[in-house]
């Protein structure tokens, strides 16, 4: 049976009864139990919610009834969106037993649209990460190269579609999680615009800056599933009312004479020869499909990581006060409650998340806010006026996804600083608020994925989606 | 050096948070280096800029008046108990603060 399942394949597999929803179904989660031993990538499946789906898709089809955009698709859910009835530990010990008596809109959207939920998939502790690394539930290895990372922070979410084990997944992103590791595994993998996506559900790191957006095998069904996740939620104050495009529809539209920015400041030292080779090849493939290439500057590029790890700092520290061992999660048992709150936090949080909670009290700690934190959060503002300033020349932007391709595991972890420096191309666009797809554009010399990243305009999805869709058909699709 | 052990020690009490010895160390010396990293911030004259705390424009934000405040029942209140690691219905059970 294919391993290359795309929502058109299974599409046009249930309408010729070639397989029934539950037969695809059984078959995924036969995958699951062959590979995910060796990949980690899944933490915890729900079998019966599963199949209750894939028989509903059946009764559907049996009636002759029409069926919805992602009928009997089967997908994966980062695990730190909340499922209904599955543990949703958000790769941290503290909530290694924690089961949410609720859906995130984003997973109720796609279970009314027809997908099938298999599961949920490692990440980083509370998406602090940028290899899988710091999962309390170990380390996702990468499908494409299995001595390496899959990238982090949704490492599991993109191991899972490159390796098969579900056609499309949600991750999420704050500063790159959904991009890089995108890139890392070989995938197309998106955020859509702050505020596009409801966060109901999505368990806070960094409120500001969190985004819900999809890995698939391909850039129509990275539309697709952001198609039918997105729009206004009446739970999520920040998610607007900005119409959202059929996007299936609309990205096969011509990109002859758009205007593509090439920034200048994003491909200055630092970059991995292989992946630097790659993404200007790629780039040159935008001038063959007849964009007009712009060179543009984005002069606060290189303060973007120091403005993007205080104001996610500060936020996480903030958002993480919750896990106090009252409501959820671990307690350590103490005879005093401020004691109780210290044991169990010093218990349940692995050292990058402590790490993190310590910095972003620190940045907001009386004394400091001002030299830091408002600093911070004044740099933000400049960082976006580039974009804002560089969208009124052109209409997407180019740049590389990750100065380095997917590392060996262990390689990097000791370093904390030198791993932040590596989300430089993606926090900027985090920061801005702007869209963001990162797009397979082949393999270094090791035979290691590169990701090229296209940003576009806040609601422009539209034309990045467009763009990337016809550089995959130029560049061939899944090679 | 830009944070001492004191200050992490401050910062841990703030943030409810017991940290080894080893890890007092440890953190203290990797957030000096990404302290010092931040400084570069300080290359940029930031007087007359605005600080953004979110980056959602007027027209596109959802919410620019306040909803009606509705009463709607969710009947989540067992499914919450349950996942309380010591709850008694229906409430949450904590550790005395008040000494008698």
């Amino acid at each position: 049976m294919s391993t290359n399942w795309t929502i058109d394949t299974v599409k046009e597999a249930l309408a010729t009864k070639k397989i029934s929803a539950r037969e695809l179904t059984i078959e995924f989660c036969k995958r699951i139990d062959q590979k995910n031993p060796e990949l980690n990538a899944y933490l915890a499946l729900s079998p019966e919610r599963a199949r209750r789906q894939a028989d509903k898709i059946d009764a559907l089809i049996a009636a002759g009834k029409p069926l919805p955009a992602l009928a009997g698709v089967p997908v994966a859910i980062k695990d730190v969106i909340s499922t209904r009835g599955t543990t949703t530990t958000c790769g941290s010990k503290i909530l290694q037993n924690y089961v949410p008596p609720f859906d995130a809109t984003a997973v109720e959207r796609l279970e009314a649209a027809g997908a099938v939920i298999l599961g949920k998939t490692n990440c980083d502790e509370f998406a602090m990460g940028s290899s899988n690394e710091n999962s309390a539930y170990g380390p996702v290895r990468n499908p494409v190269a299995m001595d390496r990372v899959p990238g982090g922070s949704s490492g599991g979410s993109a191991a899972v579609v490159a390796a098969g084990l579900a056609v499309a997944s949600l991750g999420t992103d704050t500063g790159g999680s959904i991009r890089q590791p995108g890139s890392f595994c070989g995938i197309p993998a998106m955020m859509g615009s702050y505020g596009r996506v409801s966060r109901y559900g999505l368990i806070a790191f960094a409120s500001s800056l969190d985004r819900i957006g999809p890995f698939a095998k391909n850039v129509k069904d990275v539309g697709a599933v952001l198609g039918v996740i997105a729009g206004r939620d009446p739970h999520d104050s920040t998610s607007t009312t900005v119409p959202v495009p059929d996007y299936p529809a609309e990205i096969s539209k011509p990109v002859k004479g758009m205007r593509v920015g090439i920034p200048k400041d994003y491909f200055a030292e630092g970059m991995d020869k292989g992946v630097r080779k790659k993404v200007e090849a790629g780039i040159e493939l935008f001038r063959k499909l007849g964009c007009e290439l712009v060179d543009i500057r984005m002069p606060h590029t290189d303060y973007a990581i120091a403005a993007y790890y205080i104001i996610a700092t500060a936020e996480a520290s903030s958002n993480l006060a919750r896990y106090d061992g009252v409501r959820y999660g671990l307690r350590v048992k103490n005879d005093s409650l401020l004691s109780m709150y210290r044991k169990t936090r010093g218990a349940g949080f692995g050292p990058e998340v402590k790490r993190r909670i310590v910095l972003g009290t620190y940045v907001l700690s009386s004394g400091y806010y001002d030299a830091y934190y408002l600093k911070g959060q004044k740099v933000r503002s400049l960082i976006a006026k580039d974009f804002q300033v560089a969208f009124t020349k052109v209409d997407a932007i180019l740049t590389p996804t990750s100065p380095v391709p997917p590392f060996k595991l262990g390689e990097r972890s000791s370093d904390p600083l030198q791993m932040y420096l590596a989300d430089i191309y993606t926090v900027t666009g985090s920061l801005a608020g702007v869209p963001g797809i990162s797009l397979p554009c082949g393999k270094t010399d090791g035979n290691l994925p590169v990701g090229l990243q296209i940003f576009g305009p806040a609601f422009g999805e539209t034309q990045i989606l467009t763009l990337a869709h016809a550089f995959e058909r130029e560049f061939g699709a899944g090679t | 050096m830009k944070i001492s052990r004191e200050d992490v020690l401050r910062v841990a009490e703030l943030a409810y948070l017991d940290l080894s010895e080893a890890e007092l160390e440890t953190y203290r010396a990797q957030i000096d280096e990404i302290l010092e990293y931040i400084g570069k911030l300080n290359e940029l004259d930031t007087t007359h800029v605005e600080p953004m705390a979110q980056v959602l424009s007027t027209d596109q934000a959802a919410d620019a008046t306040l909803r009606e405040d509705l009463v709607i029942p969710c009947g989540v209140a067992e499914d919450i108990l349950k996942q309380s690691p010591d709850p008694e219905p229906p409430f949450f059970r904590v550790p005395k603060v008040i000494e008698r």
